[in-house]
């Protein structure tokens, strides 16, 4: 006891540090790794907010994460597979679909809806402190629930089809990290242009539909000529579509450069959006409030 | 006094004009990307309009200094704009300064609204969850306090309701319970009195007295300056972003209340006027209390508008109208053929009294001469009805009126 008021004694004395110092900032500023796990249940809240509220007015609730991805697959294997007779890398078309919308659907819903998300979260930005990049990431985060419901119903058509993922399925959770990257750092950079710049959310439908386009998601990589498919890597989502293909289904060559093409571009954006976004963060609040 | 809990030094804030205002478009940064081809990139626009425009940049603040010591209990007080809420922003760290450097010593917690976050469609456990959260509780911390909040907000029947069923007044209730249950050891709190029923905000009065009196530092923003005198040990008066005046609250609360009392509009503000003649201020003078712009008692009333001429007013028509918040028109008035030689005129309105609900309102006055509008003057401060509420005070559906009502069963026919 004699310790313990010892040691409140010396707390106490007058000039302790300060909890927290506020002054203009300029400048580059990274991640604050720090404060940002110091709000890890911020983060929880928000993402499991966002799955909560967007399921909950819905007749058949969660069960829309299962039909999407399914119906999107039944489209494409209509329309790609049997009417355009897309090639398939072997592979049964619906099978070559779904696992491309597994990663497709994750980045396509995290850049879309992290354009929109401090727009939408304006009153909780002009009226609480915390780090604002909790916004985006919240809404990646949120997305990752649905992914894991394809995930699971991929697994069901590929035993449905006989497929048994082979060895190379332990590089999967590298591709997930490099779609994650990917996603975030889009999210980064949208979210924060589309505060200065509405435009952005305007353009949003039409920049995710041609993103599809250049992704080997309905058509198989192999389309694209030889010469061409290093270029081809500069968009990440390239690399990680075909990465999660041969992970999964063993389909098409193992990824060589265009893969890593694709993950050093994964990884600039990534950095990059962390720090334009932190950069215009400070004025966030008198641009939207 | 046990050492420092919040330090300012000289914080400051510019908002340039049109920061404040919405987004640009690409097609603005275009635009003057092709009259300043070299300066092309937002952020090089941006500045360059802060280098070579003060005319283009207000000061919401400017070079605020002031200590606040671990347990006092400080009031901001100053008229609508003067940079209140600003500096309660800088504090939170929402927004940062422009220049100048704050130093807190504790646990920050800011009230600034109340249920920020709160989404209608999750329930009222999921939102008191997610609030905490927000306002930088942990689970563990939430899931102990959460019997109190919920007691506290008197919301256990709809717990698993979802909070777009609530009333108003419940919903400000279980808002406030999150926040009041914060702990923290720095209070910064944001006018949030100024809405729900009187006695949901009584009862916010009182936790945060309880607050102020274990010894936490608060800082309290309020237009109600009986509940400042009440909680607050000392003042901070700011106006236009500057301080000034601070000191015990007493002494500040007066001298703020007299230079409302004096001619205080400042010019050109909050209306039209042509110089011949303007409005420059406003009191009730009966009944008389030492809050000139606070109406408490039922019965017969005088509002007093004071009225500065500069030039002979002929044929001059004067118009005085109440508004409420919501800018619904409660009542006016008007009288025609005034003679008004240059001087300073009183208009004296005498009313047998405004049975509204309690809250703000606002007069406007406004007088013509010849046909011409001389001045047009929607008057600051607002007046607070501090009435006590005769109808049913549970809930702030209670009409416009508060009148009292006699109430009989009268069994006309039997059958």
């Amino acid at each position: 006891m004699a310790v313990l008021e010892a040691t409140r004694e010396q707390r106490s004395y007058p000039e302790p540090a300060p909890t927290v110092v506020i002054r203009p900032t300029r400048g580059w500023a990274f991640l604050d790794v720090r404060e940002l796990w110091a709000h890890n249940e911020l983060i929880y809240f928000l993402a499991a907010r966002n799955i909560k509220v967007r399921y909950k007015q819905a007749a058949i609730g969660i069960v829309w994460a299962v039909l999407q991805p399914l119906a999107m697959m039944a489209v494409f294997t209509l329309f790609f597979g049997r009417l355009a007779n897309l090639p398939s890398a072997g592979v049964p078309y619906p099978l070559f679909a779904f696992a491309g919308l597994l990663p497709w659907q994750l980045f396509s819903r995290a850049i879309t809806e992290s354009t929109n998300s401090l727009i939408m979260h304006q009153r909780l930005i002009t009226r609480v402190y915390f780090p604002r990049i909790i916004i985006p990431m919240s809404v990646t985060l949120a997305a990752l629930v649905d992914f894991a419901i394809s995930a699971v119903l991929l697994l069901g058509l590929m035993l449905a089809f006989g497929f048994r993922p082979g060895a190379a399925v332990v590089w999967l959770p590298l591709f997930v990290l490099l779609l994650l990257l990917t996603a975030f750092g889009v999210g980064f950079w949208l979210s924060a242009l589309n505060v200065e710049f509405r435009d952005v959310a305007q353009a949003m439908p039409f920049l995710s539909q041609l993103w599809l386009f250049v992704t080997p998601v309905v058509y198989p990589s192999s389309l694209v000529p030889a010469q061409w498919r290093v270029l081809y890597g500069l968009n990440p989502m390239a690399g990680v579509v075909e990465g999660f293909r041969w992970a999964l289904l063993g389909a098409g060559p193992a990824p060589g450069p265009m893969l890593a093409v694709s993950s050093a571009v994964a990884v600039g954006l990534f950095v990059s959006g962390i720090a334009w976004f932190r950069r215009r963060e400070r004025t966030f609040v008198d641009v939207v409030g | 006094m046990a050492g420092v809990a919040v330090r300012a030094e000289g914080l400051s804030k510019r908002y340039r004009i049109g920061q404040r205002v919405p987004y640009k478009t690409i097609r603005d940064t275009l635009a003057g990307a092709i009259s300043a081809p070299f300066r092309w990139s937002p952020t090089v626009l941006k500045r360059s309009a802060v280098r070579n425009g003060d005319q283009n940049a207000i000061w919401a603040l400017k070079d605020i200094s002031f200590e606040v010591g671990v347990g006092e209990v400080v009031g901001l007080i100053g008229r609508n704009g003067a940079g209140k809420s600003t500096l309660l922003k800088i504090l939170s760290r929402i927004t940062e300064p422009t220049e100048g450097v704050a130093q807190l010593y504790g646990r920050v917690g800011s009230l600034l609204e109340v249920g920020t976050g709160f989404h209608p469609e999750l329930t009222g456990r999921e939102n008191v969850y997610l609030n905490g959260a927000i306002l930088g509780m942990k689970r563990s911390e939430i899931d102990r306090k959460f019997d109190d909040i919920v007691a506290f907000a008197e919301t256990e029947k709809f717990l698993d309701t979802p909070v777009k069923h609530y009333s108003s007044g419940m919903f400000m209730r279980l808002g406030f319970a999150v926040a009041a249950h914060l702990d923290p050891e720095i209070l910064l709190v944001d006018e949030v009195l100024a809405v729900g029923d009187v006695a949901f905000q009584r009862k916010c009065l009182d936790k945060i007295r309880d607050v102020a009196r274990s010894g936490r530092t608060v800082l309290f923003v309020s237009h109600q300056m009986n509940s400042i005198r009440k909680l607050c040990d000392r003042g901070i008066w700011l106006e236009s972003g500057y301080v000034r005046h601070s000191g015990p609250i007493g002494d500040v609360i007066n001298a703020y209340e007299a230079s409302l009392a004096s001619p205080v509009r400042e010019r050109g503000k909050g209306g039209a006027t042509n110089g011949a003649a303007q409005f420059v201020g406003w009191e009730i003078v009966e009944p008389h209390t030492d809050q000139l712009n606070v109406l408490d008692t039922q019965g017969p009333m005088t509002v007093k508008v004071i009225l500065e001429v500069h030039r002979h007013i002929r044929h001059g028509v004067h118009g005085i109208a109440l508004w409420n918040t919501d800018d619904q028109l409660i009542w006016a008035w008007a009288t025609d053929g005034l003679d008004l030689p240059p001087g300073t005129h009183a208009f004296l309105c005498n009313l047998p009294g405004l049975p509204v609900k309690p809250g703000a309102y606002s007069w406007q006055v406004s007088l013509k001469s010849d046909g011409q509008l001389v001045d047009d003057w929607h008057c600051v401060p607002q007046m607070i009805i501090a009435t006590a509420p005769l109808a049913d005070p549970r809930d702030n559906w209670s009409g416009l009126l508060n009148i009292p009502c006699r109430f009989d069963v009268l069994e006309e026919r039997r059958s």
